[in-house]
C-alpha cells in the first residue's frame, strides 16, 4: 500500500467512477495500478448501488498502456521478463471483468489511449472521447503483439483490414478517425467530457438495469463467447514476442529515445 | 408443492408435473447455506434418505437434485475429516452412504449453479443428467489439500471426459467453467443462471411423460456400460429390452404409435 493514490474511485447517484491517477506517467499501468484497478472493478460489480460505471484518466492522458519504465524490461543481458505471465495476472483479469460485469461501463477518454490503454477502452461498452484524443495501437512499435484483448475486439469492431493496418503501422489516429471507424460513440469538447459521461451514466442508472445487464450478457455470448480462450492465446504469443531480440531493442530504443533497429528475431 | 419430511440440511418436496394428474417430480435441495452446502455426513444421510423416499414414491417419476444459485456444494466437510486417520476414516466408511445413491432407480437430474467442487462435483457426476447455470464452477481440487477425490471422482470424471482431460483436472485441481464442462461432455446443457432450476424441472417434466419402467431399465442399462465389458453391457441391454415386452407400457406405447396418438403410460 502506498500513500499516493494511483487509482481514485467515487460513487454518486448510482454511478461509480474509476479514475486512473498516475498523470505524470500518462496513467500507464505498473503492477500496482493494474491490481488496484482489478479490485475496484470487483467492488463496483458487487456494490448493488452502483448501476453504471465510468472509467477515465487524470491529467492529459487516458492511459498509455504498459509503463515500459516500471519494470526492468530494458535490462541488458539480464533475464527477460515473462510477458505472458504478466498479461495473465494483470491485464486479462481486467478485460474479463470489464466484459463479464453486467453493468454498462462508459469509458470517458480524456486523452491519449495507447497500447493496453486503448484495448481496455475498446472493451468498455461506451466510448465518449474529447476532440483532442489520439488512439494508438503502439504494441508493434516495441516489437510486441497487441494484447489485452486487442486482437479480439478490434477486427470485430472495425474489420480485419483496418485492424491489421492500425496494428502494424502503430500510427496514432484522431478521435475523428476513430468515430469514422465506428470505434467511439461520441466526440465532445474537453470541458464537457465528464459532464456528458455522468449524464449518460446517471440516465442508464435509472433505466431497467436488469434488462441492460441481460443485454450485455447476450452480446457477450454473441460476440465475446471465446474471449477467455483468445486472451490466453495472446498471452502465449506475447510470451514469444517478449523473448525476442526485437523487443529488447524496442524497449532500449524507447528509453534512449532513438529509432530502434530491428532484425526480425 | 408439498413438503414431506423435515430435514436439517436439505429441503425436499414434490411438485406436480403439469398436465399429468397425480404425477410428481421429486425435488431435493441442499440447504446448508452457511457452509456453502459442504457435504457433511449428516447432510449426506439426509440426502440419501430423501432420494430413497422419492424413489419409493409411485407418484414421483424423476428426481431433481439442486443447491443454491451461489453453491451446489463447495465440497466435502473438510473440518469434519481433517483429524481422521486411515483406520478411523475406513471404519466410519462414510462413502457407504454415497454408494446408496447408486441404488436409486429413477432418473436423477442435477441442477447445478455456483460451486460444484470436490465432493460437490462428485455428487453431480453421480446424477444421470446435468443442467448447469452459466455461473456454475466445477473442479476436483482435492490435490491442493494433499488428498485425492474419494467419492468416485477419479473414475466418473475419467469416464465422462477421457483420461487426459481428467488427469489434468484431477492433478492440477484447477476449477473449470460450465462452458468448459459442456465442451468436455460433462454437462448436458448450460443455461442462464436465473433459470437453471426451471430448465432442469422442464427436463424432468419431459421425462415424466415417458414410461417409468422403461426409464428405469434404460437408466440401468446405460449405467451398466460404465461397469463392465461391451459384451456384458450388450447382453444386459438386450435382457432389459426383452423384459419391457411384458409391460403394459410397451403395449400401450407401440399401439399408440401405430394409431398415431400420444401414449399414456401407467408404469405397469
Amino acid at each position: 500500500m502506498t500513500d499516493e493514490k494511483i487509482l481514485l474511485t467515487e460513487k454518486k447517484n448510482g454511478v461509480g467512477i474509476i479514475t486512473l491517477n498516475r498523470p505524470d506517467r500518462l496513467n500507464a499501468f505498473n503492477d500496482e495500478l493494474s491490481f488496484q484497478f482489478q479490485d475496484a472493478l470487483k467492488e463496483m460489480e458487487k456494490d448493488k448501488e452502483v448501476k453504471a460505471i465510468i472509467l477515465t484518466g487524470a491529467g492529459r492522458g487516458f492511459c498509455a498502456g504498459q509503463d515500459l519504465q516500471s519494470r526492468n524490461i530494458a535490462q541488458e543481458g539480464g533475464e527477460r521478463p515473462s510477458l505472458g505471465e504478466s498479461i495473465r495476472r494483470r491485464y486479462n483479469p481486467l478485460v474479463i471483468k470489464l466484459r463479464r460485469m453486467e453493468k454498462p461501463i462508459i469509458c470517458a477518454v480524456n486523452g491519449v489511449a495507447a497500447g493496453a490503454g486503448m484495448s481496455l477502452a475498446m472493451l468498455c461498452d461506451y466510448r465518449i472521447v474529447t476532440d483532442k484524443v489520439n488512439f494508438i495501437q503502439s504494441f508493434t512499435k516495441v516489437g510486441l503483439i497487441p494484447d489485452s484483448g486487442s486482437t479480439f475486439i478490434l477486427p470485430r469492431m472495425i474489420g480485419y483490414t483496418k485492424a491489421f493496418e492500425l496494428m502494424l503501422s502503430a500510427d496514432k489516429f484522431s478521435a475523428q478517425e476513430a468515430l469514422e471507424f465506428g470505434l467511439v460513440n461520441k466526440i465532445v469538447a474537453e470541458e464537457d467530457l465528464m459532464k456528458e459521461a455522468v449524464a449518460l451514466a446517471e440516465k442508464l442508472a435509472l433505466g431497467p438495469t436488469k434488462a441492460f445487464g441481460l443485454t450485455k450478457r447476450a452480446l457477450n455470448r454473441a460476440i465475446f463467447h471465446d474471449l477467455e480462450e483468445l486472451l490466453e492465446y495472446e498471452a502465449q504469443l506475447q510470451e514469444i514476442a517478449g523473448r525476442s531480440d526485437d523487443f529488447a531493442e524496442g524497449v532500449k530504443a524507447f528509453v534512449e529515445k532513438r529509432t530502434p533497429v530491428y532484425k526480425g528475431k | 408443492m408439498t413438503m414431506t419430511t423435515t430435514y436439517k440440511n436439505i429441503l425436499t418436496a414434490k411438485e406436480p408435473v403439469p398436465g399429468l394428474s397425480g404425477v410428481n417430480i421429486g425435488l431435493v435441495t441442499l440447504n446448508r447455506p452457511a457452509a456453502l452446502n459442504a457435504l457433511n455426513h449428516e447432510l449426506m444421510e439426509e440426502l440419501v434418505q430423501a432420494m430413497t423416499d422419492h424413489d419409493k414414491d409411485d407418484s414421483v417419476r424423476v428426481i431433481v437434485l439442486t443447491g443454491s444459485e451461489r453453491a451446489f456444494a463447495a465440497g466435502a466437510d473438510i473440518k469434519e475429516m481433517s483429524e481422521e486417520t486411515t483406520v478411523s476414516i475406513m471404519m466410519k466408511d462414510r462413502f457407504a452412504t454415497w454408494d446408496r445413491i447408486r441404488a436409486i432407480k429413477k432418473p436423477i437430474i442435477a441442477a447445478i449453479s455456483g460451486y460444484a467442487l470436490g465432493g460437490g462435483c462428485e455428487l453431480t457426476m453421480m446424477c444421470d443428467m446435468i443442467i448447469a447455470s452459466e455461473s456454475a464452477q466445477f473442479g476436483q481440487p482435492e490435490i491442493n489439500i494433499g488428498v485425492i477425490p474419494g467419492a468416485g471422482g477419479t473414475q466418473r470424471l475419467t469416464r465422462a471426459v477421457g483420461k487426459y482431460k481428467a488427469m489434468e483436472l484431477i492433478l492440477t485441481g484447477r476449477p473449470f467453467t460450465a462452458y468448459e464442462a459442456l465442451d468436455m461432455g460433462l454437462v448436458n446443457r448450460v443455461v442462464a443462471t436465473e433459470i437453471y432450476l426451471d430448465e432442469a424441472k422442464k427436463l424432468a417434466y419431459e421425462l415424466s411423460q415417458k414410461s417409468p419402467i422403461a426409464l428405469q431399465l434404460a437408466k440401468e442399462a446405460v449405467l451398466k456400460s460404465y461397469d463392465g465389458t461391451l459384451s456384458e453391457g450388450l447382453q444386459f441391454e438386450r435382457k432389459n429390452f426383452y423384459m419391457l415386452f411384458s409391460s403394459e407400457d410397451q403395449k400401450e406405447g407401440m399401439k399408440a404409435f401405430i394409431e398415431k396418438r400420444k401414449a399414456t403410460f401407467n408404469g405397469k
